[in-house]
């Protein structure tokens, strides 16, 4: 037989497990199934016999009823009844299973399930933000700092550069770039020959250029330092045999072969490049381009170019 | 606590005030001197300067008997010992794969990227598509993804907004593209890098670690990298295990074939006691024993973390290789995966 008031009298006045006084105002009742929350007279739910609960498990809503018929059983004591989806389709059913009980129940638990969906709505929808599905993974300091440690110990015994450099020549070794890239395979002996070579050409080649330079004079302006140049040029003679041949150009800038003669003057030196064609062999060569390039500069100046010359009577021609 | 050795022959006995006693006891003699010996045979100097002394007397000449070894040692025409890297510690592996193998060449040759290696004519040139992570990468991050596009060739950066990765794949499918790349970041910086090949490849991912742009590279002076036009080179250092061919092979699945050797550009994927590292360079060869490199284009670190068999499918999907630390798989300083 279950005596309410003797229950509640007991759990009120000396000792209920459930009871929470947190605040000075309020006393909370910790249990599963109570209505409100709150330690109330009419809240209790073992100090009432008859009581229903509205009740949530994973997203679906839950009636639970505890009737006096059922109060020695413990372990048949609440029915469980699955409210539909629907929130107003919910709300009927409550008001069916609950006709004819107390209204503050009946009333407590209507309100109870308005509560409950709206939690369940906001709890959908922060499932579905970002921040609910990344998953957050704490991290490990000293793994981490570990393994900074190692990535930089690793970088400094790879060597990268030094590894990228040697699969590179190998693989220029192995042929796959095949003729992009051609090297001069024996440097100094080529050089030799030419220099043998060149030498022989200069000798007959200056003799004309001589004759031609003093011409050039009357053609073109040049720099002042050129005039002093040409004075030196008999001096060149000597100089031009033990001057070693063609300097090795770098791969960007081609040039055609041709005479260099370098030159000194008061206030700069450089090299003269001179072109010179002949028909025949035993024809006489003439001089085709002269250019001259400083020796701080990068650029070659063309400053006789025999296809521009004038064809006027007061200079002698070179054919 | 001044140690000394009982057998050390460099000490100046003259000097020391101590005698040197064979008997571990503590004897009253030593008090007038200031110092005891304890049970274990150290010597106990009360007196601070006296104690400094001694020990800066004790290392100078073990810095000294240590030099005159070394001299001997290098005026000796014993052969040196190679110093110890832990690459050469490392351990032996089971799974490290000699050149030609037989075994391995098998089986690779009916995996996934088989396609792309054989030039079979359904796999056209690879096709990437590169993303970030859900929601909006923050700046660095975003830079960084758009000079990834820049570099790798034939790829387009799709903006992932909330887009889950499968639908991705599927309308991916359809539209021909052979690579997903996805780009995920913690506290601005980009931090993971998820490389899934699309028909039915593997799906990897990495941690992606000191990502930096262009701009930021030295060499480069300010100036961020162009748009290559041309088919790079590729390098892979070091894949040597079965996973590291796996790894490799992914890789190199991503750049097209036939390279343009005159562009001239090359990039390389170093990997360095399973650290991978990426670097986009230019370079030029000297002569034939000298290139000139320049490093272009952006460059990080990736590690691998996870091998997934199959397209993107984290939970349910089939796991080749985890690194788990929790199982111990870092205990050990020579032991690598890759």
């Amino acid at each position: 037989m279950q005596h309410d008031d003797v229950i509640w009298s007991v759990l009120n006045g000396q000792f209920c497990s459930y009871k929470q006084q947190k605040s000075k105002t309020q006393i909370f009742c910790s249990n599963e199934y109570n209505l409100t929350g709150l330690c109330d007279r009419r809240s209790c739910p073992l100090a009432n016999s008859q009581y229903a609960t509205v009740r949530e498990e994973k997203g679906i809503l839950y009636l639970y009823m505890k009737v006096v018929e059922r109060s020695h059983y413990p372990k048949k004591q609440w029915e469980k009844i699955k409210l539909h989806e629907n929130y107003i389709r919910a709300l009927k059913q409550i008001n069916e299973h609950l006709i004819y009980w107390p209204r503050f129940i009946r009333h407590k638990c209507k309100q109870r399930l308005t509560k409950l969906t709206q939690y369940i709505i906001r709890t959908r929808r922060l499932m579905l933000k970002k921040t609910a599905k990344q998953e957050l993974v704490p991290i490990k300091k000293k793994a981490e700092r570990r393994e900074r440690r190692h990535e930089e110990k690793a970088f400094v015994a790879a060597n990268i550069d030094r590894a990228i450099e040697n699969e590179l020549l190998e693989r220029l070794k192995k042929g796959t770039y095949g003729d992009t890239y051609t090297f001069p395979v024996n440097a100094i002996s080529m050089d030799e020959e030419d220099e043998e070579v060149e030498s022989d050409e200069d000798e007959e080649e200056k003799e004309k250029e001589q004759e031609s330079e003093e011409e050039i004079e009357y053609v073109e302006d040049f720099d002042e330092s050129d005039a002093e140049d040409m004075e030196d040029m008999g001096d060149e003679e000597e100089l031009i045999k033990s001057i070693p041949s063609s300097k090795k150009r770098s791969l960007e800038i081609e040039y055609e072969p041709a005479v260099e003669i370098p030159v000194r003057g008061a206030e700069r030196a450089g090299i003269i490049y001179c072109y010179a064609t002949r028909d025949s062999v035993a024809d006489d060569w003439h001089v085709d381009k002269l250019e001259f390039k400083g020796s701080s500069q990068s650029q070659r100046f063309l400053f006789y170019d025999r296809a521009l010359r004038r064809t006027s009577s007061s200079t002698e021609k070179l054919e | 606590m001044v140690r000394r050795k009982k057998d050390s022959d460099s000490n100046d006995n003259d000097k020391r005030p101590i005698h040197r006693k064979q008997s571990k006891k503590i004897t009253n003699d030593d008090d007038e001197e200031s110092s005891t010996r304890t049970p274990s045979g150290t010597l106990q100097v009360r007196n601070k300067m006296v104690r400094q002394l001694l020990y800066a007397k004790l290392k100078r000449s073990k810095s000294k008997s240590k030099l005159k070894e070394r001299k001997a040692r290098q005026q000796s025409d014993e052969p040196r010992e190679e110093p110890k890297t832990i690459e050469k510690k490392r351990l032996r592996d089971e799974t490290w794969v000699d050149e030609n193998d037989q075994e391995t060449l098998d089986d690779i040759s009916n995996d996934e990227l088989n396609n792309y290696f054989t030039r079979q004519a359904d796999s056209t040139e690879p096709k990437l598509l590169l993303t970030s992570q859900e929601g909006f990468p923050t700046s660095f991050t975003n830079k960084f993804l758009k000079e990834l596009a820049r570099i790798l060739p034939n790829t387009t950066y799709f903006q992932r907004r909330h887009h889950p990765i499968k639908r991705i794949i599927k309308k991916m499918n359809k539209l021909g593209y052979t690579d997903l790349l996805v780009v995920n970041e913690d506290h601005g910086k980009p931090c993971t890098l998820y490389i899934s090949h699309l028909p039915e490849g593997p799906t990897m991912k990495f941690r992606l670690t000191n990502a930096r742009l262009s701009k930021q590279l030295r060499s480069n002076r300010g100036k961020s990298c162009a748009k290559l036009t041309v088919r790079p080179e590729i390098i892979l250092n070091n894949f040597n295990t079965r996973i590291g061919i796996r790894v490799g092979r992914l890789l190199a699945a991503l750049f097209p074939h036939d390279p343009q050797y005159k562009g001239r550009h090359i990039i390389t994927f170093h990997n360095q006691r399973d650290f991978v590292f990426f670097r986009h360079h230019m370079y030029l060869f000297k002569n034939e024993k000298k290139v000139a490199l320049q490093e272009l284009g952006p460059r990080f670190t990736l590690k691998l973390k996870s091998i997934q068999h199959g397209t993107f499918d984290a939970l349910y999907g089939e796991y080749e290789w985890i690194h788990k630390p929790k199982h111990k798989m870092d205990t050990e300083r020579t032991k690598f995966f890759l």
